[in-house]
């Protein structure tokens, strides 16, 4: 499992990358593997939405399940990844790369304060393997 | 009746579960309800009962025996002796598609015929499984556009053109998204009014227009403006059709609409008092995971052989559950099969032929009951096989006065709207002969003389 430590991570694992003000969000290594072969990711808030921790940012559909991709801070989307409607399968492959889905202009920098970091992640995901 | 219970099996049972008799099992019912008296005629054996069945069915009249013009929705058509033949057929004899579906190739493949089918028919990418029927399919338009928008536009404008039955069940499905609107269909509206008078009703609140095609009074309209006007507002556009006219119109996918719903009856179901009927329900390859229902797709097996699969099961309410855009999965299979082997059995050239003959009897008829004294056509637009007529009489008792001639009349269209009291809504298919639409004439004018 790969979890790079520059991230922040949410307890339904989306990763967060902040830059300045800005935080770019997708879901973790983890998340895809367990969901497997995704066919279908719809992004669900369009550019210049205002939303907080637990709004729900996207919609993925794999074989066999479907889930709901969650905010984990508040701000203001700035710009959502269109190609993934394309090629969804970029979140099985490269879910911290081309598979980012949303990025939000932070209104309150705190609230990362509260989101796990690499390890403790890591440690979380092997509770849950078990 | 039938109990696959043996009396050991039952002490068995008893036993397991600590219980001495049958009765033990009730005493937690009041004594006063636990063995109650039944007031009932003595038991019949069964060659009685198939006798008094037959007797109580005899008193229905039915359209095999009448001569019919009712439609309004549901119509009398001929159904080849075929499609029965294979419909009845053990391995299809299913109304649902199955719960284990891969193993079920055959069943699978007929519905992917029939999906084929349906989008060749309407002009549209897609088609799922089917719904329980016209009413139930065009609601789900409704449902799929306040999802499509994901609540962000709260109104669905529709035709008051459109079924009267649809709509109320429209209503129905609707009733619980509080934010939501139908508007268009009001009763002060006239019904009679053209298409033209619900572009004032766009706005960027618009989820979906809903018009019929031909409409509930058997009118043809090109809706090609007002497709035009609801996607420049970015609303979505569904049309209602009866699919055996589409042997003839235009499909509305070359209209602009989005969505195509329909009631599949006419394709080689037979009216059954009702039901089961098949609903029909079709779109754009982009809104595929925003549909309700089943859809089956073809792919190939890991041998490179064709299969076919239930696919874009993950929007379905088994896997996504609330966030499903429809609780709705359950499909009329098995009249979507009968429709699948009609339109097969008549193809391209032989539906065009059924829909060309309901369209020139339908026209021989309306221009000789216009002619009638009394009577008036209320046309406004060209009609395929049903038009209004307004009768010198209240409807219900020219009907008496034209069943007393064998002859099932049109539908009574003060029932739904109050400012068309005395108007008929006439149809005429394929089954009816010229002679019959004479005897018609002449039963209609015997009631104005009255």
């Amino acid at each position: 499992m790969n979890t790079p430590a520059n991230l922040k991570y949410s307890k339904t694992d989306e990763w967060v990358n902040v830059d300045g003000n800005i935080a770019t969000i997708g879901i973790t290594d983890y998340a895809q593997d367990q969901l497997s072969d995704i066919v279908f990711v719809e992004i669900v808030v369009a550019v210049g939405d205002t939303v907080k921790p637990g709004d729900t940012l996207a919609s993925l559909e794999s074989v066999k399940a479907a889930a709901d991709v969650n905010c984990p801070v508040s701000g203001k989307v700035v710009e959502i990844n269109e190609d993934l409607a394309q090629t969804p399968e970029v979140v099985n492959n490269d879910p911290y790369g081309k598979a980012w889905m949303v990025k939000i202009e932070l209104e309150n920098t705190s609230e990362l304060e509260g989101m796990m970091d690499a390890s403790s992640y890591e440690k979380y995901c092997a509770e849950r393997s078990h | 009746m039938f109990i696959p219970h043996t009396d050991p099996e039952r002490a068995q049972m008893l036993q397991t579960i600590g219980v001495k008799s049958l009765e033990e099992l009730f005493k937690d019912v009041p004594e006063a309800y636990r063995y109650p008296q039944l007031n009932l005629p003595p038991a019949l054996s069964e060659m009685e009962a198939i006798a008094q069945a037959t007797s109580l069915s005899q008193a229905n009249e039915h359209a095999r025996e009448l001569i019919c013009f009712l439609g309004a929705g549901a119509y009398n058509h001929y159904i080849p002796a075929a499609v029965d033949m294979l419909l009845r057929r053990g391995e299809f004899y299913t109304a649902y598609t199955p719960y284990q579906p891969e193993i079920s190739q055959g069943t699978l493949q007929a519905i992917f015929e029939y999906q084929s089918l349906i989008t060749a028919l309407t002009g549209m990418d897609i088609s799922n499984a089917s719904h329980y029927d016209g009413a139930t399919a065009t609601a789900e338009a409704g449902v799929m556009a306040y999802h499509y928008f994901r609540g962000r536009r709260n109104k669905i404008v529709v035709s008051p053109s459109v079924h009267p039955q649809y709509r109320a069940t429209l209503k129905t499905y609707l009733a619980g998204y509080e934010s939501l609107h139908i508007v268009g269909d009001e009763a002060e509206v006239d019904p009679l009014s053209t298409p033209d008078h619900l572009l004032n009703q766009l706005d960027v609140n618009t989820a979906l227009v809903i018009v019929q095609h031909p409409d509930f009074f058997g009118r043809i309209f090109d809706y090609t403006a007002l497709a035009k006007a609801a996607h420049e507002v970015g609303a979505l556009v569904a049309v209602v059709v009866n699919p055996l006219s589409l042997g003839l119109l235009k499909p509305p996918g070359q209209f602009g609409a989005d969505i195509v719903v329909g009631e599949g009856q006419p394709l080689g179901i037979p009216l059954s008092f009702g039901g089961p009927y098949l609903g029909i329900f079709a779109t754009r390859s982009e809104y595929a995971h925003k549909i309700s229902g089943r859809l089956v797709g073809e792919t190939v097996d890991v041998a490179g052989n064709k299969g076919y699969v239930l696919t874009l099961t993950a929007r379905e309410q088994h896997i996504k559950r609330e966030k499903a855009t429809s609780n709705i999965c359950t499909n009329q299979g098995l009249m979507a099969l009968a429709s699948a082997i009609y339109l097969s059995l008549l193809g391209k050239s032989g539906l065009r032929k059924v829909a060309e003959l309901c369209y020139q009897k339908a026209h021989y008829a309306a221009e000789e009951i216009g002619a009638i004294p009394g009577y008036s056509l209320c046309v406004n637009a060209p009609f395929f096989h049903e038009f209004v007529v307004c009768c010198p009489k209240d409807v219900a008792e020219v009907n008496e006065h034209l069943l007393e001639h064998g002859i099932l009349g049109g539908y009574d269209l003060g029932r739904d709207y109050p400012s068309l009291r005395n108007h008929m809504l006439i149809a005429v298919t394929e089954m009816n002969t010229r002679e019959e639409i004479d005897l018609l004439c002449e039963a209609l004018q015997e009631v104005s003389h009255d």
